[in-house]
């Protein structure tokens, strides 16, 4: 096991050099020159150059990007200026409000999903898979802007029960005292109901987007997969042999099947963590994707290269665990290796 | 770990998270009548406006963290809301000012504190003058425009006593002492958190207060959210009414509206002229829009190189433009005409005035013809993505337009980030932009945008020595109060700027903020940020 997670990490290293050249150059090339932008309306030829000199953006880029480099060795990875903070700061704030709000949707998505896919393949063609269809492409080929959009207007706006998008916290309560980042963790951990009730009440809406996005893979994975293993002959054994259809479905059945569904957990968690700028946006959820396009928008070097390179490292780490993990569920991927 | 030992635990941890059994103890009952919850699209970046890139929006924090020597008073508007009154300027942290022949003297008010508890004194004034004009960027420019310049010229006399020595005879000198700029620090407190490299403590102020404003920062969550709290032992005026101010970041627009509709939210300026019109009829809240003072959108033309180097083709364009469609089409008559005068002379003093064209497609086709280019030509109109709200249409608008007259334009959409780059450049043949200047002196916006010097604001590259002569004398008799003369120059190049129309305006866009029948108390700024002072909440 030791030595897999060992040449898993040796086999990232590349990847992540690749990573930081790439979004060095990309970020250069990006039209805009940000020294123009934050110089303010009201700068001369003679200002601009006094904050390219600041910035350093004056120099060749090889010199740039040496200093660059030098600055990550140390784990420093610049300053932002659209926010005015380290960009190490605002993404060890912001990552844990993308990832507890990406979790929390992902977990609402498998509970909905995996129940939904095991019963359209059990009964094909019935009005239970239909139904899975139907939803899986809805939730799918709606831009998750507009459900976010839809579901506030309804569940806030309209009918009162959500409470307002204003971000992860009402603005009445004081996030709890910063542990992990995540607030209903930290607030758990400070023996605070009030808040964790209040953090909850703001997840509900934009977790429930993200989990209908999330639903169509999940789904269609599960059915697919399902579909398989039910057809194979241990199966019909199984079932052969007089084992209760629950017995057969959820034992035997879904445990093989399982596999292919955590791989696609693995791809849409990660994609939903960096992809889910857009209902950062409609909730204010002060996360990570949108920092990014802030940034990006206002051609604000760091925090781009910065995000780019932590969602990198994330993929890294996500599929390294979701190779243990099948190691963990599936003792055959352990022999294999 | 064992297959079994994983599946379980990861059973168990997820009944754990399903089934949070705690219940909400009795909520606190937050003062909320005291508190104002103010909502916005961007958030500010820096607590301190002399920071290199600080944003709009930080300059409210700024504006309400931290007192100027003087401040202006107020009046009423033509709809009768409070509106700020550049001509008269009020003590705010100074007790008295006082102009003699080349110097002011400022008496500092007594007991006056830092939010710290140390007291205000001269020589806290002397170093955040001499900061302003040292770091250089924006605030120096700023202090510039009022001709301070130099250290040498504060003196902190004694304790409470300030002067300033004045380099020239400037008119704009005390209205700049009013300006977000000149705020006061704390400079030992600075002092203390300044390093080798960084002598002006810019990276303390940064993320910190250091003033002695009515409000001071709670809570500073860059990019999501700032909790201010009333500072009481403020002298700067009378005690504000608010206890405590959230300002909370919501970029969709849309939700801003739904939450001012549900009254969850108690003001928002930054929401589509479409939202604010159908606010202003559906009358659930109060909307107010304010004329910007100096400002204008325009149609600038490249007046050096290009097909509009010719006076003739400006003015046929100045024909063609579709005015009336656009103040319905793109802006929802949320902005003040500027076109359709009876004829292109100056009616007054006051910028901006209405000019005399209006749309009419013979009559320009008749320039275009006296122009020499009957058949018209190909060029492009580039316009701010950033703002493409408004930009767009109104290009479209143009664009259909000006093809009547055989001028055909390619749209070229240019990035937010890079469109300073490109109006430096000058050589964008045909654009839409728009500009305001904080000053409301009309020299003071030709300065900027017509003057020779081709400052970038000269956006059409400009240069007319007549023009320039004007805008010269202008500034010269405004200095020496010379009525005659300054009304003279002012109409001189009102009028040149219509007939050679290298900008034409269209309006004059309204600063609209929507909030609650509660709140009263709003007061316009001429930097169209939120003032929290005199608001209250009912």
């Amino acid at each position: 096991m030791l030595s897999l997670i060992l040449n898993r990490l040796m086999l990232a290293i590349p990847s992540l050099i690749g990573v930081v050249i790439v979004t060095f150059l990309l970020t250069r090339a990006l039209p805009g020159d940000p020294a123009a932008y934050f110089a303010g309306p009201a700068a001369t030829e003679q200002a601009i150059a006094e904050i390219r000199a600041k910035l350093g953006t004056d120099r060749p880029l090889i010199e740039q990007f040496g200093r660059y480099v030098k600055d990550l060795a140390r784990g420093e990875l610049g300053q932002s200026l659209t926010t005015g903070q380290p960009v190490s700061r605002e993404i060890a704030t912001r990552l844990p409000a993308s990832a507890e709000l990406t979790l929390i949707g992902l977990l609402l998505a498998v509970l909905l999903a995996v129940p939904m896919g095991i019963l359209a393949a059990t009964k094909p063609g019935s009005a239970v898979d239909h139904i899975t269809r139907v939803v899986s492409t809805a939730g799918v080929s709606l831009p998750v802007f507009f459900t976010g959009l839809l579901l506030v207007y309804v569940f806030y706006f309209r009918l009162g029960w959500a409470p307002s998008p204003v971000g992860r916290l009402d603005v009445f309560l004081s996030p709890p005292p910063h542990v992990t980042g995540f607030y209903l963790v930290d607030a758990l951990l400070a023996r605070d109901g009030e808040v964790f009730v209040g953090a909850l009440k703001q997840l509900a809406l934009p977790a429930l987007t993200l989990s209908i996005f999330a639903l169509a893979p999940i789904a269609r994975m599960t059915r697919a997969s399902m579909l398989a293993v039910l057809s194979s002959d241990f199966v019909r054994t199984a079932r052969a042999s007089g084992l209760s259809p629950a017995k057969v479905v959820v034992t035997y059945a879904f445990r093989n099947a399982v596999l292919p569904v955590i791989t696609t957990l693995g791809m849409v968690l990660s994609f939903l963590l960096g992809a889910n700028v857009l209902v950062e946006k409609v909730f204010a959820w002060p996360g990570i994707g949108s920092f990014a396009v802030e940034a990006l928008i206002a051609s604000d070097f760091a925090p781009v290269q910065g995000f780019v390179l932590t969602m990198a490292a994330l993929y890294v780490t996500l599929n390294l665990l979701i190779d243990i993990a099948y190691g963990l569920i599936d003792p055959r991927v352990r022999l294999d290796s | 770990m064992r297959r079994r030992d994983f599946l379980k635990s990861t059973a168990a941890v997820t009944a754990g998270l399903a089934a949070p059994s705690i219940l909400p103890s009795s909520a606190s009952a937050q003062a909320r009548n005291e508190t104002l919850l103010a909502i916005s699209e961007n958030a500010p970046n820096s607590q301190d406006i002399h920071g290199v890139g600080a944003n709009r929006p930080a300059y409210e924090v700024s504006w309400n963290t931290y007192d100027r020597l003087m401040t202006y008073g107020v009046k009423k508007d033509s709809s009768g809301n409070d509106h700020y009154d550049f001509q008269k300027i009020e003590p705010e942290l100074a007790e008295d000012m006082n102009v003699g022949a080349n110097s002011i003297t400022f008496k500092l008010k007594r007991g006056a504190k830092f939010h710290d508890g140390t007291p205000i004194t001269a020589k806290d004034v002397k170093w955040s003058f001499d900061r302003a004009v040292t770091v250089g960027g924006f605030p120096t420019f700023q202090m510039k425009a009022g001709s301070l310049e130099k250290p040498e010229q504060f003196v902190a006399v004694d304790d409470l006593t300030f002067r300033i020595d004045l380099l020239r005879k400037d008119h704009m000198t005390i209205p700049d002492l009013a300006v977000p700029v000149p705020a006061i620090y704390n400079s030992e407190l600075c002092k203390k958190n300044a390093t080798a490299q960084d002598p002006w403590a810019m990276e303390f102020t940064k993320n910190n207060g250091a003033g002695g404003g009515a409000y001071r920062v709670s809570r500073w969550q860059p990019g999501t959210e700032v909790v201010y709290e009333r500072f009481d032992e403020w002298k700067g005026g009378p005690l504000p009414k608010l206890k405590r101010v959230i300002w909370r970041t919501i970029p969709s627009a849309g939700n801003r509206r739904a939450l001012l509709e549900r009254g969850d939210a108690d003001i928002s300026f930054d929401l589509p002229n479409k939202d604010f019109q159908e606010l202003r009829a559906a009358q659930k809240l109060t909307v107010i829009g304010t004329p910007v003072e100096n400002a204008l959108q325009y149609i600038g033309m490249n007046a050096k190189e290009g097909p509009f180097t010719n006076p003739k083709v400006r003015q046929a364009v100045a024909y063609a433009i579709p005015y009336q469609k656009i103040m319905e089409a793109v802006l929802f008559g949320q902005a003040i005409p500027m076109y359709g005068d009876k004829d292109n002379v100056a009616t007054g003093l006051e910028w901006p005035q209405k000019h005399g064209y209006t749309t009419d497609i013979a009559k320009a086709k008749a320039l275009m013809a006296e122009a020499g280019v009957p058949n018209g030509f190909e060029t492009t109109m580039s316009f701010d993505l950033g703002l493409a709200g408004v930009n767009e249409p109104l290009c479209i608008l143009v664009q259909e337009s000006l093809a009547q007259i055989g001028i055909k334009l390619t749209i070229n959409k240019v990035p937010g980030a890079n469109w300073r780059n490109e109006l430096l450049k000058k050589n964008m043949p045909l654009i839409t932009n728009t500009f305001g200047g904080w000053l409301n002196y009309p020299e003071y916006f030709f300065f900027w945008a017509y003057h020779g010097q081709n400052a970038v604001f000269n956006t059409m590259s400009y240069q007319n020595p007549k023009m320039d002569a004007f805008i010269d004398a202008a500034r010269t008799a405004g200095a020496n109060a010379d009525k005659a003369a300054y009304e003279a120059a002012v109409k001189g190049f009102v009028d040149l700027s219509f007939e050679e129309v290298p900008r034409i305006p269209l309006y004059q866009p309204l600063l609209n903020v929507a909030m609650q029948k509660g709140i009263t108390g709003y007061r316009y700024w001429f930097h169209r940020q939120l003032d929290y002072r005199q608001l209250s909440k009912a």
